[in-house]
């Protein structure tokens, strides 16, 4: 019943060059982005630095930049780019008959989850 | 034979008659591993070939020229009956089949002939997808797949009209162009904002999507379809256009359907094999039962699905090898595209995402029409996006694929193999110091090698020094490289640099940017990338932004605002706080208020659990502590009590704060109040270089703070004192008294003509004190006193703009616009077990 991936929908749902948020009850919020070449890449949405809110950043390449202090975070890694030093966990994420699926264990590290209110 | 298979076969191993091979699939994988094999050893096996399709094999990968017109069926046949007859093959085709029992090892065809076999080999390819839309069965919907397809598409383009292609991929692209050359009229929808966005980046995307605009083609790129139309046509309902989800109609006579492939495994998942996205197999292309094997596109080898030709014919290697008992692995390929378009050089290959640690080295050259992007890491080539000159596709091509390391040719990488094989030239300074002096350097000013040196000898000792005297390098700017070099070669380390560029995205400074979107018509984000050389695929955070401004500012009305490239706050219309929640300002014509508004404000700030409720500095209420999920609902509530966005959050208009007045003040001059008012009604909406913020006091004890504004009008007697360039901040600046006027309408006008001239000339992020002060208040004077013609212009040309951006924006999301900016994607909650069990 429970299987090892998490579907969190459509890809189309995300604009190329944008991200979405997910929140999780009990965990971190996560930023789901898809870049201007449709990779898409699943982050803790908690910027190293301040926590800023990454999904809000502007996306370049496969880089994001925080909208509170402009660091810039790599999509692949979670690792600031640059001078600055830190890193937000990423979660595994792959994409199966054009649909987002995130590895369920990353999601929620601790129990098994379900998905509810999808949005429109 | 019920042991399990191995690589030696039934022959090897003594018991004298051949194996009896069975292969699904007569197309280019099937029929390519059976060369393979009969290479190898014709004897081995008794081969029997299935195929769905009731014809010889042919190349698939050239149904795209046969569409165009360019070959004929025959010249794409790659075995003719003649080849199956000679070789001992019997062909089934036109007879697909239906059933694998693997435990009987028979397979049973769709006519319920049976075929045992001792080896299986699955080469069943891929199917169209085809979006799930209402309509998609409709006739004169088509897709892109075979012989049949090609007719059915020769044949709608003989009655001529309208042809819809959704797809804006390889194949897509191709039928498009063969539509179009067979006299149809083509639209391509295509879902991402970038053609081929698989193969190239946003750069290249563009410029293939101009030349096949030029070519008459209609391109929808960020189109999403929604539906197929119908209507009665002479044998029934047909085809009769797409709508999109954004409402456009575009009438189709026929519709192909090119999104996509997806490996086809229904067979072999019926038959309980090992099935993910395609066939799982391992490195010698056997799949989870050792007497099958599967080759093609039908097959996911170490995660991989390949939609390609190249990898074929690797796997077809690795196959015949393990199967002629000479076992070598097939590793997985790397790929590379080339758009099978003519006159269109278009290559890709390889990674060019941009992954860590990853260097992009680009290289433009807009009069060419020419884009190269090679992507190093760790000094190897990782990716390359060619167009317009793919002369070195091989090369870059074959440097990834060897993983050479290119640290000594890196300098010279992106000129080509002839370039950075050259010895010397290698290095550009030297190649550029061994040009003559009557090479020319500058195409668009005419200027050779030798005036560039002349100019740089008689002290332009940096680039914008011999911009401004020679005008190398002043215009397009693509010989800018070469002018460096020049200045390097001549001055050593001696360069002054000049001013500040934009970003490091691109060797111009922001007045350069301006003045060439205006002189080059540049119209898109992409477009002015493209033609001023930018040194990146997408821009960054930097330049993304700066652009969008100026565009908008350039174009009005005909620039579409591109929200990706905007700032949170622009984006969402709020003010991002530092716990990630937004601070909601609505707007306050004048600082004024009524008890109904405040009201409403109170009622919100309520609802919506605004934590703090803060009185600004420009006469406005602050409610923080909003979520994101919550903005258009709160927004919804101010509307409906008469509100507007307040703006606070842009480089935009902000406020326009006014004194108490003379309807109370006993020292209030004029209607300053209500003057305030109609300013903030006459510029509210406008995108700024900055934040600009407005103040009209009634009498010079100034009590609306009008002199540290960007725009300050102080009410005295005889009229209006307008004062510009003033801001608080971390460097104080009062205004400058830039005049007098006697009418409000003066004052009126004059207060647009200097917003627009400061839209049009300042940096973006320049307040409009440091551009006064770069400027200098006479240059700003002389702009716009004595001069009403000017003056009337500048104010026109705002009021223009004004009509395209006083459109509430708060309305906008609060009926239902982008949702998906607001809108988590989804929730995850912890699942209680009982409940589901």
């Amino acid at each position: 019943m429970i299987g090892k991936w998490l579907d969190i929908g459509p890809v189309t749902q995300i604009e190329p060059g944008t991200a979405r948020t997910l929140p999780v009850d009990g965990g971190e919020e996560i930023a789901v982005f898809r870049t201007m070449t449709g990779e898409c890449h699943a982050l803790v949405n908690k910027c190293p630095h301040k926590q800023g809110p990454l999904s809000q950043g502007i996306v370049h390449g496969n880089v994001v930049t925080c909208p509170l202090h402009n660091w810039n975070i790599s999509l692949r890694t979670g690792e600031a780019i640059g001078d600055d030093q830190g890193c937000v966990p990423t979660i595994p994420l792959k994409v199966d008959g054009g649909r987002i699926f995130l590895l369920r264990e990353a999601v929620v590290p601790s129990a098994a989850s379900v998905l509810a209110d999808k949005a429109a | 034979m019920n042991a399990p298979a191995s690589f030696e076969g039934a022959k090897r191993t003594g018991e004298g008659l051949p194996e009896k091979l069975v292969v699904i699939g007569n197309g280019m994988a099937g029929c390519r591993a059976v060369e393979e094999i009969l290479a190898r050893d014709p004897e081995r096996f008794e081969i029997t070939i299935f195929g769905a399709e009731p014809r010889v094999n042919y190349n698939r990968i050239m149904l795209s020229p046969v569409l165009a017109g360019e070959k004929s069926f025959d010249e794409i046949v790659i075995n003719t009956q003649e080849w199956y007859d000679s070789n001992g093959i019997s062909l089934i085709s036109g007879d697909p089949v239906t059933y694998i029992d693997r435990a009987n090892k028979t397979v049973v065809s769709a006519l319920g002939r049976v075929e045992p076999y001792d080896r299986l080999l699955i080469a069943t390819g891929s199917d169209p997808f085809i979006i799930p839309v209402p309509g998609k069965d409709l006739p004169g919907v088509v897709t892109f797949r075979d012989l049949d397809d090609v007719d059915k598409m020769l044949a709608a383009a003989e009655q001529g009209g309208d042809a819809v292609v959704i797809g804006g991929g390889l194949l897509g692209l191709e039928a498009a162009h063969g539509l179009s050359l067979r006299g149809m009229n083509v639209t391509v929808i295509h879902l991402m904002p970038t053609l081929m966005e698989r193969q190239l980046d946003e750069a290249a995307g563009w410029l293939l999507k101009a030349e096949l605009e030029r070519r008459g083609q209609t391109i929808l790129t960020g189109a999403d379809t929604e539906c197929l139309l119908e209507k009665q046509g002479p044998e029934g309902k047909c085809i009769a256009g797409v709508r999109l989800k954004d409402g456009r109609e575009i009438p189709a006579d026929i519709v192909v359907m090119a999104v996509g492939i997806r490996p086809s495994v229904t067979l072999a998942k019926a038959s309980g094999l090992a099935v993910e996205r395609g066939v799982v197999v391992d490195d010698h292309m056997v799949t989870s039962d050792p007497a099958i094997l599967a080759v093609g596109e039908c097959v996911q080898h170490r995660g991989s699905c390949y939609g390609l030709v190249a990898p074929l014919w690797d796997m077809c290697r690795s196959l015949a090898d393990g199967l002629t008992g000479s076992p070598n692995g097939y590793e997985g390929s790397v790929t590379s595209t080339k758009l099978k378009v003519s006159g269109i050089d278009l290559f890709s290959a390889g990674d060019f995402s941009g992954s860590d640690g990853a260097e992009d080295i680009v290289m433009r050259d807009a009069a060419r029409g020419i884009y190269k992007r090679v992507v190093v890491q760790e000094n190897k080539v990782i990716g390359a996006v060619l167009y317009g000159d793919t002369a070195d596709g091989n090369w870059y091509f074959d440097l990834l694929r060897k993983g050479d390391d290119i640290s000594d040719i890196r300098e010279a990488l992106i000129f080509g193999q002839a370039f950075a094989s050259g010895g010397a030239l290698a290095d550009p300074n030297a190649a550029v110091a061994a040009l003559s002096d009557d090479a020319e350097i500058c195409g668009c000013n005419g200027v050779s090698k030798g005036q560039v040196v002349a100019c740089i000898d008689g002290g332009a000792h940096s680039l914008d020094a011999v911009r401004s005297t020679c005008k190398a390098s002043a215009s397009c700017g693509s010989c800018t490289g070469l002018v460096e070099s020049l200045l390097a070669i001549r001055l050593g380390g001696e360069v002054e640099s000049g001013p500040k560029t934009l970003c490091k995205c691109t060797s111009f400074t922001h007045d350069d940017v301006r003045r060439l979107i205006l002189e080059k018509g540049l119209k898109s984000i992409p477009e002015t990338m493209q033609e001023l050389h930018w040194t990146t695929p997408e821009g960054c955070a930097s330049c993304r932004p700066a652009l969008n401004y100026y565009l908008l500012c350039a174009w009005p009305g005909e620039y579409v605002d591109d929200q990706k490239s905007r700032f949170v706050n622009e984006r969402l219309h709020a003010n991002i706080q530092k716990d990630g929640t937004y601070s909601v300002v609505p707007r306050m014509w004048g600082g004024l208020t009524t008890p109904n508004e405040l009201r409403a404000i109170a009622d919100a700030a309520e609802k919506y659990g605004a934590r703090t409720v803060k009185v600004t500095g420009g006469q406005r209420i602050d409610l923080f502590g909003i979520h994101k999920e919550d903005l258009p609902a709160i927004w919804a509530d101010l509307n409906a009590a008469g509100m507007v966005s307040g703006h606070a959050y842009g480089k935009a208009l902000r406020t326009v704060k006014t004194c108490v007045g003379s309807e109370w003040c006993r020292f209030g001059t004029q209607d300053s109040t209500g003057l305030g008012v109609t300013i903030e009604r006459m510029t509210w909406g406008s995108w700024m270089p900055h934040k600009f913020k407005i103040a009209v006091s009634g009498c010079p004890r100034n009590c609306a703070e009008a002199t540290i504004k960007d725009f300050g009008v102080v009410c005295v007697d005889s009229g209006y004192e307008l004062h510009i360039g003033g801001n608080g901040g971390i460097h104080v600046r009062a205004t400058d008294l830039l005049c007098k006027v006697e009418t409000e309408e003066q004052a009126l006008e004059m207060c647009a003509a200097f917003i627009q001239l400061y839209r049009e000339d300042a940096h973006y992020l320049e307040r409009t004190a440091p551009w006064v002060e770069r400027k200098g208040l006479e240059w700003i004077k002389g702009r716009l006193l004595g001069n009403p013609e000017e003056v009337r212009e500048l104010a026109a040309r705002f009021h223009i703009s004004q009509k395209h951006s006083q459109v509430d924006p708060w309305a906008q999301r609060a009926g239902g616009e982008r949702a998906d900016l607001h809108q988590h994607i989804a929730e995850v909650r912890p699942l209680h077990l009982e409940n589901v069990i």
